[in-house]
């Protein structure tokens, strides 16, 4: 379809781009910015006055929960509340019921996304057969279904010597490794980050170097293999700090923080409210500060949704045994917008840690508005009062600490390769 | 950050839940301490026993077992003439909310005014509190790391018998502070009620982190952390300390921290010597110290009765006597 959107402030972080410009769409292309070409005719209007532009979201972390975990939520239901959240570009890791280990589960899972058209589902595979870290997976028939990467979800490759060889493997495939790094035996059986906080409200904390440790030895492996790698949901400063340096000295490593991380502490934990037990658990203000300085200087250059919706039965109990994570799909842009409110980052800085520079860690030609791109694309309106509820949640799960929250700008339209998949009307 | 209200208290701070010593003013300590003082004859008299509760049902939802705890909790209803239920819940490991709050669904049913809950997990009397029906009062009986109000309470009842003031006191909690209810629940009732100063003494394997942001002051050495000090509180070792790496074995334990009368010389020698039992004789404390003249183990014991008693008749029926304003 032919789409014409009129008259926006067209945010372009990739090309350092800000100026009231019109958007022409067609054939799932942008074919001009600026000047609308001779001849066209739009078969569909849009009027962005007063609005932004900008390119759909790709979030590097979204746990669909299909297959395995459709009681929570399932592809359909959570690319469908991607689309409302202006996410064009959902990332999914490989802790899949059964585990993305082999070309027949991403086909499923390509078959689902393609069913619901809502929003692209790009997939990261096993780094070992069934996360299991003792043998490494068939990388390079995972790499011919289509992968963007491999990664051992939340399950660390406690072998250090099965963890060279799958990075050394991976790297003979030219596969990025996205990383959770954690060690095993220092988390335990800890649910929060340990300090004073575990220390009063006597739970078993999991301490930094427990990042930090991790970090350390796949920084080193990584260094050694050569591979290509990414590490997500980091946690702490100090880790961030070891990363920075090895970025300077000329590892080309990259990191993704996932939206909380940059909003919450662990003092937010309250009296054991379990929307707030999240893995890597909440850190303390110092770790979120220095996260949030990663950004202005792109040592972190991503914000991530780290999605983990759940159902109702996994929040209800004493704060550790109930099952970790926030179901963030609809509160990503939105949380990394109150990051520019805040004064914390520039409206550039905090569109390209959700748009070009994702799809730079991902291999993908995306994220960007110019001549010849990808119509991936959201209208935003800044000055959409709303406030996050169950009800005005779109994701199957409600599990989130943000419930109650205000926020001052919402996604109007949603364009997934020219074609609009989610209008707010 | 949004202000959350304390569960614990009504709308004017009467104690509604007893959930935790943290965040409670120091005068409802103190209510609690003279409320006590007043059962304390109770177990003297003929009939052991005096009608506040009569009526009322309080049940026992044991999710952790222990006979000792239970006893005292069962005692004090009793003798406050209430009826009381005992439900031992066998709690495995895994035992999850859903389980918890289908119990909970199953006692709502049967009309109950009052629970005591004991549970391996921290937050479970909370998450408790927030899920009972409006009327029912929560009792924390020791939710795993996290508190054990009552516990404390009694401790600091047997500490005001013995000295008139908190003020000038120096307070040393020795051992396992890592994994101790108790040990939290007390530090937060002594530094409320104004102590001079509170220690743990213990290896930093037993150290939780940031313990010093409560207001304590750490060491590693009993003759360095117990020097002067007025009151000596020996924690309980769990044998299984001995596998998670905290601790080589009991006897160097023993050796290094356990209480014998010739460490018990360097605090003051009118110091009283404290334990919340069971003992380990001859692992944390010498049968010599624990039976010895300084020792008020058993005094503790008696008057857990007395500081239960207190707690259930306070918060009993406190939410419906506010008009349920909280």
């Amino acid at each position: 379809m032919k789409t014409l959107i009129k008259n926006g402030r067209v945010i372009n972080p990739k090309t350092s781009f800000d100026e009231i410009a019109d958007v022409v769409i067609a054939e799932g292309k942008v074919i001009a910015v600026g000047s609308i070409p001779d001849g066209f005719n739009a078969e569909q209007t849009i009027d962005a006055t007063g609005q932004y532009v900008f390119p759909g979201i790709i979030d590097l972390s979204a746990r669909l929960r299909e297959p395995g975990f459709d009681y929570k939520a399932t592809i359909a239901s959570e690319t469908q509340a991607a689309a409302s959240a202006g996410i064009t570009t959902l990332c999914c890791p490989p802790d899949t019921a059964p585990v993305i280990d082999s070309p027949a589960v991403v086909e499923m899972i390509n078959h689902l996304a393609e069913q619901s058209g809502k929003a692209r589902v790009v997939i990261i595979g096993a780094l070992s057969k069934q996360l299991e870290g003792s043998q490494i997976s068939e990388m390079s028939a995972l790499k011919t279904a289509g992968v963007v990467g491999v990664g051992n979800g939340l399950r660390q490759i406690k072998n250090t010597l099965v963890m060279r060889r799958a990075l050394e493997y991976a790297s003979s495939h030219n596969l990025t490794v996205f990383l959770f790094s954690e060690d095993p035996w220092l988390r335990g059986n800890g649910s929060a980050h340990e300090g004073a906080i575990s220390t009063r409200m006597g739970l078993e904390g999991v301490p930094e170097i427990a990042e930090v440790i991790a970090v350390a030895r796949d920084l080193a492996l990584i260094e050694q293999t050569g591979v290509r790698a990414h590490f997500c949901q980091l946690s702490t400063a100090k880790a961030k700090t070891k990363i920075a340096r090895a970025q300077s000295e000329g590892l080309p490593v990259t990191v993704d923080v996932s939206a909380h991380q940059l909003h919450l502490t662990d003092m937010d934990i309250g009296d054991f409210d379990p929307m707030y037990h999240v893995r890597p658990p909440l850190r303390s203000i110092r770790d979120r500060d220095v996260l949030r300085q990663g950004i202005k200087e792109n040592s972190v250059s991503v914000i991530c949704s780290d999605h983990q919706p759940h159902d109702e039965d996994a929040k209800d109990g004493p704060f550790s045994v109930t099952e970790p994570g926030i179901s963030g799909i609809d509160t990503l842009l939105p949380l990394t917008m109150r990051l520019v409110a805040d004064g914390v980052l520039t409206l550039q800085e905090a569109l390209a840690s959700l748009t070009y520079k994702p799809a730079e860690i991902l291999g993908l030609n995306l994220g960007t508005i110019e001549l010849g791109a990808t119509a991936d694309l959201v209208v935003y309106d800044p000055n959409a009062f709303w406030t996050l509820t169950p009800e005005t949640m779109q994701s199957a799960g409600k599990n989130s600490p943000f419930l109650g929250w205000e926020f001052d700008g919402k996604v109007t339209h949603t364009f997934l390769e020219g074609r609009l998949v989610y209008s707010h009307t | 950050m949004s202000y959350r209200h304390n569960l614990q208290l009504t709308a004017d701070k009467k104690l509604r839940h007893f959930l935790t010593i943290q965040g409670l003013p120091r005068a409802v300590l103190c209510e609690i301490l003279d409320t006590a003082e007043t059962f304390s004859h109770v177990g003297q008299q003929a009939v052991k026993k005096v009608p506040i509760l009569r009526g009322k049902t309080i049940v026992n939802l044991f999710f952790e077992n222990s006979t000792r705890t239970r006893t005292t909790f069962e005692l004090a209803a009793k003798r406050l003439s209430a009826d009381v239920l005992n439900l031992n819940i066998a709690a495995s490991a895994t035992s999850k909310g859903e389980s918890l709050l289908d119990t909970l669904r199953n006692l709502e049913a049967m009309q109950c005014d009052m629970f005591v809950v004991r549970h391996a997990q921290s937050g479970a009397a909370h998450f408790i509190a927030k899920h009972a029906p409006k009327h029912i009062s929560v009792i924390n009986a020791g939710d795993g790391r996290h508190a054990h109000p009552t516990q404390a309470m009694l401790d600091m009842f047997t500490i005001r018998r013995h000295y008139s003031d908190f003020y000038p006191l120096k307070v040393a909690i020795v051992g396992d502070v890592l994994h101790s209810r108790v040990a939290r629940s007390e530090i937060h009732a002594l530094t409320t009620l104004g102590v001079n100063e509170v220690r743990v003494i213990g290896p930093k394997t037993l150290i939780p982190t940031g313990i010093d942001s409560l207001g304590v002051h750490v060491f590693h050495d009993m003759a360095e952390g117990l020097q002067d000090v007025d009151v000596v509180i020996i924690l309980r070792l769990q044998k299984e300390r001995m596998e998670g790496a905290f601790l080589p074995s009991e006897q160097e334990y023993f050796h290094s921290y356990g209480l014998t009368a010739e460490k018990l010389k360097y605090a003051k020698p009118t110091a009283i010597v404290m334990h919340p039992g069971p003992i380990n004789r001859g692992v944390e404390i010498d049968s010599s110290v624990a039976d010895g003249s300084q020792s008020v183990i058993l005094e503790q014991v008696t008057n857990g009765i007395a500081v239960r008693m207190a707690v259930m008749s306070m918060t009993m029926g406190q939410y419906t006597a506010a008009g349920g304003a909280a």
